[in-house]
């Protein structure tokens, strides 16, 4: 299907449009000053990612490391009325103690049609971002494929006080590129309609996040 | 180019003055583009305030940018190997024709006729929703602003808000006319709130999704290093194209390609805040290849032309290629908020479309194009508001040149070139010049006294949309002769 003469063709035009870039010169002969901030946050990083994550009308519950964390899964699934929960492949088993409705694993694959038909979905996550409210996943472990966390209406995402970092450029040095990677901030949203922000679109609608302080 | 026309600028579009003329008629439409370009303006002030570098990022990524293009030849062969060592597949794409018929084959090749697409500049562009129906296959625009613009069968008057010449009743009008031919009908007592409306289109399009085989999307950023695609998005719609589907069709323009991945680091701050005025969109994909068991199997990444490599010839015109589709410059820009974009007659309008329409087309190649680098006021907001500091006012400048010189050999010159000749003529000698000025300050006295803002002869045109100041009954020179010296 590709096309080697259409590729011939595009790169002698590039070049003989850049013929006033002399030979010799390497692409990292052309300077870039990156004197831009590493971090823009000097305050505490994980009140701070409450905060962002809160502007976006996302919903943050902060517990300690322990008995808690199966307990705050439980009553929020529970207050969320969560009968049929989508369990990616790695997310810790004792965090779902207190949880007594159905779960839809992952094994063999869910179909879209049956992820539609969950009430929600509890995952990892790779990295916070402070300054953005941004929670990264990569599909790691606890994450599941990107389907899970993107078709059920609900999705909670567990997210450990250290995976957070404080801006955009640590998180994305500590990115694997090869890895599907996702950005959320706040749940779906739109601004189409006359610029007016309606949360609520094609993702979840409802995004829940659970910050496990660890020490 | 290899002949095929390419499908920037909309067919039989009006030049802008009479596109313009038109659309300021309209009460409602300035309505809604005041509202919303004054809304995002604010907004926007506030998201770029937050950062104390923002400037040194601005650098960072017009340096960035300016480096890809310098190298465009060797970034865009390391992308490819790249995205071939991750499992997907380039093609290279000259034109607009090339490119759709790739993708119309590739749809074909897996057995279905319709496809559910991500909001993309390149693929409106190229004109591939219109090519692919041509070839019976039905491509549904999946983000809520081109749902709405394709179910009325309208264009797109903004980059990034399509819809925002439509103010939410007249959705709602469309929403109830349209979706139930098109697949999910609107539900019955359809309001007007935008959450309700939103509402609508999740039933309508969630169908769509889940039954998709094939998604085409474009690109923001294609890193060449690692052959990493990114899509920058609010709704969810972006995720669900390049997520669901066994079949994943991107088409990029080949200016999208990043050095390396690290330099998302700049781009994931430059953008949200100038786009959407936000810390960041609520959601970014980032992909590399195909991923077993994870996303679609197969992957097609086509790099576009279409005009860009001679965009990339002209020195001073190259770097409106660095744009990176924000549309802060159409949000600050005095003549779209009054216009709009539909005036602009082409897929990219306002200012960064002033400049780049012209030269993806072509200087002196069609008289609409060439019209749009006189729509500016040279104010220099865009400038100012660019993430990447593209120099729109001094292109537009520049721009206006080429078209007046590409006019000199027609059987009537452009009035720039004559008044130009006129003024050579005029300021070559202090004696002329002189006796212009002392004619100026007496036929402004005449207008004055009759009450008139016009000129005469072929300068009328210009007079019928701006007011002529009287000139000075006396001219500077004058004055400082008389009493000029300290």
């Amino acid at each position: 299907m590709t096309n080697p003469e259409a590729k011939d063709r595009i790169l002698a035009r590039i070049r003989s449009a850049l013929r006033d870039v002399p030979g010799e010169e390497r692409p990292e002969d052309v300077a870039v000053t990156r004197d831009y901030r590493d971090s823009h946050v000097s305050a505490d990083i994980v009140d701070l990612f409450v905060g962002r994550v809160e502007d976006y009308r996302a919903t943050v519950t902060r517990v300690p490391e322990g008995q808690q964390v199966p307990a705050e899964i439980a009553r929020i699934l529970a207050e969320r009325g969560v009968a049929n929960l989508v369990v990616p492949p790695g997310f810790p088993e004792e965090w779902l103690a207190g949880y007594e409705g159905a779960r839809l694993t992952d094994d063999p694959p869910l179909t879209a049609a049956e992820l539609d038909a969950s009430d929600g979905v509890v995952t990892l996550a790779a990295q916070g971002i402070a300054l953005t409210g941004t929670i990264v996943l990569d599909a790691g472990p606890g994450q599941g494929r990107r389907a899970l966390s993107l078709v059920p209406d609900l999705h909670l995402c567990v997210v450990r006080s250290s995976q957070v970092l404080p801006d955009v450029p640590p998180a994305v040095r500590a990115l694997v590129p090869h890895r599907p990677t996702t950005f959320i901030s706040g749940p779906s949203a739109t601004s189409d309609i006359e610029l007016d922000r309606v949360e609520g679109v094609h993702g979840p609608r409802t995004l829940e996040v659970l910050l496990v302080v660890d020490s | 180019m290899s002949g095929e026309k390419v499908n920037v600028v909309w067919l039989g579009s009006p030049t802008f003055p009479n596109a313009a003329h038109e659309a300021l008629q309209d009460a409602q439409l300035r309505r809604n583009l005041k509202h919303a370009t004054t809304t995002i303006r604010d907004k926007r002030l506030r998201a770029v305030a937050e950062l104390d570098d923002w400037e040194t990022l601005r650098l960072a990524g017009s340096q960035i940018k300016d480096r890809v293009m310098r190298h465009l030849d060797e970034y865009l062969l390391r992308l490819e190997a790249s995205v071939t060592a991750a499992g997907g597949v380039v093609h290279w794409a000259e034109d607009a024709a090339a490119a759709t018929r790739i993708v119309a084959d590739l749809v074909r090749a897996q057995g279905t006729d319709e496809v559910v697409k991500v909001k993309s500049m390149a693929t409106q562009e190229i004109g591939l929703n219109e090519a692919l129906a041509a070839d019976g296959i039905t491509a549904t625009e999946t983000d809520l602003a081109e749902l709405i613009v394709q179910l009325d069968d309208d264009r797109p008057s903004h980059i990034l808000v399509p819809a925002i010449h439509r103010n939410r009743t007249e959705i709602r009008d469309i929403f109830r006319r349209e979706m139930g031919k098109n697949g999910v009908p609107a539900p019955d007592g359809l309001t007007d709130e935008p959450r309700v409306l939103a509402e609508a289109a999740r039933r309508h399009l969630r169908e769509k999704f889940l039954r998709a085989k094939v998604a085409v999307s474009g690109a923001n950023f294609a890193c060449a290093d690692t052959g990493t695609v990114g899509v920058v998005e609010s709704e969810g719609n972006g995720r669900m194209c390049v997520t669901l589907p066994e079949t994943l069709i991107t088409v990029m323009g080949i200016e999208k390609v990043l050095p390396s991945f690290t330099d998302l680091e700049v781009f994931l701050q430059l953008l949200p805040r100038s786009s959407t005025a936000e810390r960041m969109n609520p959601y970014t994909s980032l992909w590399t290849g195909v991923t077993p068991g994870d996303g679609p199997q197969e992957f097609h990444l086509i790099l576009l032309d279409n005009g860009r490599s001679a965009t990339l010839a002209d020195r001073e015109g190259r770097s409106a290629l660095h744009c990176i589709r924000c549309s802060a410059c159409l949000n600050v820009c005095p003549v779209y908020e009054r216009t709009g974009g539909r005036s602009y007659g082409s897929v990219y309008p306002g200012p960064i479309g002033a400049v780049l329409t012209p030269q993806l087309v072509g200087v002196g190649s069609s008289e609409h194009a060439d019209s749009l680098p006189f729509a500016s006021t040279l104010c220099g907001a865009c400038f100012d508001a660019c993430p990447v500091r593209i120099d729109i006012p001094e292109m537009l400048v520049h721009l206006r040149a080429k078209v007046v010189d590409a006019h000199r050999q027609d059987r009537l010159p452009k009035p720039e070139a004559l008044a130009m000749k006129g003024a050579r003529v005029v300021f070559g000698s202090p004696r002329r010049l002189a006796l212009a000025e002392k004619l100026g300050a007496l036929g402004g006295r005449v207008a004055g006294i009759r009450g008139g803002r016009w000129l005469p002869g072929p300068a009328r045109k210009w007079t019928a949309a701006r007011d002529v100041p009287v000139p000075a009954r006396e001219s500077f020179r004058a004055w400082w002769r008389k009493a000029g010296r300290p």
